[in-house]
């Protein structure tokens, strides 16, 4: 049985409407807003798309706020407002086609536009009786919840760069036009018509070329020359210089008519070149690997006053001793403590631990755990920038750029291209100085135009652009074509324990005390019935039993625990105080504690299970680097994490966030580290390493700053996708020896001093295409191997079982 | 034969008059969002329909799914 609206399954509490089934009160309401605004097509359009709504009440009273809502509102004037909003949970046509119909929600909303990739909604509206905070409301009832955060704060100004799509613009239609007007002259240097107009064809070609120099070209030259100024020869060298010299040289061509030019070389050069850099550039628009802290910590919270009174405050603006409220499911911004309310904190953005821990009133609170039940009240210990996670962002490895830091193979290929090319040119100059001095400026700058890098500087761009795509296909998804280079050169796998290595999904649950007889295992099974809570309904499955009775009674008791009655029996369930447990407990793991009739039996300890195939993964990974854990819990874990390591692995436990990435740093003096990690807990030793890649159960949702994003399902191909990377360093290099090939066809022709034109038009284009079709043909093949499936993997010790 | 100069003159500012069409797109967003429209266009049909002929047209995507399959 699946929910019509959201196709999970609804076996418990399934709610009849219609003659269809729901799997919630949330799912009904959102049919229910569809079918009577004429949007029923929703379920045509595509079956079961839906998302079930969360519960959001006052969570965003503060864009009432006049001062957070203008930083948010692109647009606003007379009355109109437009606003960009990013929606994660946007994933099918159905929910395109719901979103982009609004208008008939409400009145007010005159647009709506989404955008797919990017998962954003541009929504116009009038404001005469509608608000940003009604939109957001209203998106939020049909299950489409805004993501608003700190990160938006204040970068409402969506300015997309669009230069490179003019420039290769520009190349493209001076190219073509070159093309055709250099034409003529290729075939019939002789014929009467052409010697009357070639000057006008000529000139027409000169005026093309200028925007291409002057404008589509600039990136290079202004690369070219930031790599001289650090004293770094790197490939852009070499193609300005080869830009530079086709345009001087083509122009004093023509100027005394010695020639037609090299104006279709220059402009299909520069068109290739900007073509490579558009297909390396794709990068996945609609993840964020830039994420800190900032992008799930909320705008605003609610701070009470000397009055108690409510008011919502921007974030940056508490200050320790204030009294703030956190609702159910808000973010704690702050370090602070609890003073009213039963929390249950979810810390899984920070350390990747599932299970949510109980707090009592008096105890400290750290910040960017999540609130899962009722209201706290809670008094500021420190600010935002100052809370123990957050002042990890003050550290200078966040501001490091590693693609800049790191010499790419093009780069340290260009460095000795560019030396041999100047050699070659000089020599060969020197040598038609003596021999026939006429001839010297034209060998000297047909070296240099034929020299031009321009299959080398494509080889890496489509080799790793087409590989970031594949990986992409396969759920790994790479910040830029960069991080392939770098991967294929780690040697040290540095892996985080819970939630990286360890599943959220799947727990282990062992009980530990006096065993319960039938009778209570059924009372148990048929209290844990009742309940709604996470940690009920993974006891409820596992439990054997299965009488199910009628409770006489039936208590839950928020942030604490239930209670259920019946024949005269009471079983009560939950935290060690709640059932009347004495003294101090372990904190180690998520327990529920058992008390039947008065008596304390035992308890129910929750353990996250290792994902399916890590010991593989190790093992496989094993044998080519050396392979380390770092945690933030106790070494509780130890004896069971080393049966699945192989021998040697670096175990380490109790490790701060600055302890983490001190240690990737340390470890950085003699290898290149390859850190894996989920929480924000790890985001310093991700930033640290050479390459960081977090895993994620679920991609749209958060993960912290980092190289690459790896889908949790797709772990264990990890080994995979680092021989990958290495396989796509040897294609570049196998390009490398084929460009040069065509180089030295070329400078054959160029040092005797014999280029023409349309020998350089011929062989700049043959060998940039043949490039291209290499790179991309080796790639696809390459690519094979992942769609194979996994060899046979051993399933050992992790069942649940009790 | 200064026909040809009037050929020339002709075939670049056709070639121009694309250009700026092509920079005037860009600039309108065509190109920042490539996926979206494709998806869009298949509902237009669906956009049109009022509120009130709702049922008449689910009917009619029920027949037309009778008649695929």
């Amino acid at each position: 049985m699946t929910c019509y609206h959201c196709g999970d399954n609804c076996d418990s509490g399934r709610i009849s409407f219609d003659e269809k089934n729901f799997c919630c009160n949330g799912c009904k309401t959102v049919y229910e807003i569809f079918t009577t605004n004429g949007l029923s097509n929703f379920y045509e359009i595509e079956a079961r798309a839906g998302t079930t709504p969360n519960e959001v009440q006052k969570k965003y009273d503060f864009l009432d706020n006049k001062d957070i809502a203008s930083k948010l509102i692109e647009f606003d004037e007379e009355g109109v407002q437009v606003v960009n909003l990013s929606i994660p949970t946007i994933h099918c046509s159905s929910c395109i086609w719901v979103l982009e119909n609004l208008n008939r929600l409400h009145s007010s909303i005159s647009n709506s536009q989404v955008n797919f990739p990017k998962k954003t909604i541009r929504v116009t509206y009038k404001t005469d009786n509608f608000s940003l905070r009604t939109l957001v409301l209203l998106l939020s009832s049909i299950g489409y919840e805004p993501y608003i955060s700190l990160e938006e704060y204040g970068k409402k100004d969506g300015k997309v760069d669009r230069s490179l799509i003019y420039k290769l613009g520009v190349a493209g239609f001076t190219f073509g036009n070159v093309m055709l007007l250099s034409f003529p002259e290729y075939f019939e240097v002789e014929e009467f018509w052409l010697e009357q107009y070639k000057q006008v064809f000529r000139w027409l070609m000169f005026a093309f070329s200028l925007p291409v120099v002057f404008y589509a070209a600039q990136d290079y030259f202004v690369s070219a020359i930031k790599g001289l100024r650090s004293k770094l020869l790197n490939i852009d060298v070499p193609i300005a210089l080869g830009i530079l010299t086709l345009f001087l040289r083509s122009t004093i061509d023509i100027i005394f008519d010695l020639g037609s030019g090299f104006f279709d070389s220059l402009t299909g050069l520069v068109f290739f070149l900007l073509l490579g850099k558009y297909f390396q550039q794709k990068t996945y628009s609609f993840l964020s690997f830039e994420r800190d802290y900032k992008s799930y910590f909320p705008i605003a919270v609610t701070r009470l006053d000397a009055e108690r009174e409510e008011e919502n405050v921007q974030v940056y603006k508490i200050q320790q001793g204030d009294r703030i409220l956190i609702r159910n499911q808000e973010i704690i911004p702050v370090d602070c403590i609890l003073i009213k309310g039963t929390a249950e904190i979810d810390y899984s953005f920070v350390t990747g631990e599932s299970q949510a821990i109980f707090k009592n009133s008096g105890d400290k609170l750290f910040a960017g755990g999540k609130q899962l039940s009722g209201v706290l009240e809670v008094e500021v210990l420190k600010s935002v920038s100052q809370s123990y996670l957050t002042q990890l962002w003050g550290n200078s490895v966040f501001q490091k750029d590693k693609v800049s830091a790191f010499q790419s193979l093009t780069d340290s290929i260009g460095k000795r291209f560019t030396t041999a090319v100047l050699s070659i040119a000089i020599i060969s100059s020197i040598f038609w100085l003596f021999y026939m001095p006429s001839m010297a400026l034209n060998v000297f700058t047909a070296v240099l135009i034929i020299a031009c890098p321009c299959a080398i500087a494509l080889a890496a761009p489509f080799t790793l652009g087409n590989m970031l795509r594949i990986f992409g296909k396969h759920k790994f998804y790479l910040k830029n074509a960069n991080v392939i280079e770098r991967l294929a050169k780690v040697d040290t796998a540095i892996f985080d324990k819970t939630g990286t290595i360890t599943s959220s999904k799947k727990e282990t649950i062992t009980y530990e005390g006096v065993a319960l007889n039938n009778e209570e295992t059924k009372l148990l099974k048929t209290t844990l019935r009742a309940s709604n809570h996470p940690l009920s309904r993974s006891l409820y499955n596992i439990l054997k039993s299965n009488d199910i009775e009628t409770l006489d009674e039936f208590q839950e008791h928020t942030g604490m625990g239930i209670e259920g009655r019946m024949n005269g029996h009471s079983i009560k369930l939950g935290s060690a105080t709640y059932v009347g447990k004495d003294g101090t407990v372990s904190q180690e793991n998520t327990s529920v504690f058992i008390n039947a009739d008065e008596d304390y039996k035992g308890r129910f300890v929750f353990k996250n299970s290792y994902r399916e195939g890590v010991d593989v993964l190790f093992e496989e990974l094993g044998r080519s680097m050396e392979i380390g854990i770092l945690s933030g819990d106790n070494d509780g874990e130890r004896k069971r994490l080393q049966r699945k390591l192989p021998k040697k692995t670096a175990l380490l436990f109790d490790q701060k966030p600055k302890d983490k990435l001190d240690y990737i740093k340390q470890l950085q003096n003699r290898h290149s580290v390859l850190m894996v990690g989920d929480g924000l807990n790890d985001a310093g030793a991700l930033a640290q390493s050479d390459v960081g890649i977090s895993v994620s159960e679920d991609i749209n949702v958060f993960s912290p700053a980092c190289d690459g994003i790896l889908d949790a399902s797709k772990l264990t191909k990890l080994p995979i996708f680092v021989k990958l990377s290495q396989k796509s360093i040897q294609i570049i290099k196998m390009s490398f020896l084929l460009s040069l090939c065509y180089n030295l066809v070329g400078l054959y022709f160029a040092v005797t001093g014999q280029l023409q034109p349309v020998v350089a038009a011929i062989l700049m284009p043959l060998s940039s295409i043949s490039i291209v079709v290499f790179t991309t043909l080796m790639t696809n093949l390459l690519a094979r191997k992942l769609a194979k499936p996994n060899k046979e993997r051993r399933n050992d010790d992790d069942q649940g079982h009790i | 034969m200064s026909v040809i100069y009037v050929l020339l003159a002709i075939s670049i500012t056709v070639a121009i008059v694309f250009f700026v069409a092509f920079v005037f797109s860009v600039r309108s967003g065509q190109y920042d969002d490539s996926y979206t429209p494709s998806v869009r266009m298949l509902f237009e049909d669906e956009l049109l329909e009022d509120v009130g002929k709702v049922d008449t047209n689910n009917n009619k995507i029920e027949q037309t799914n009778n008649t695929n399959q």
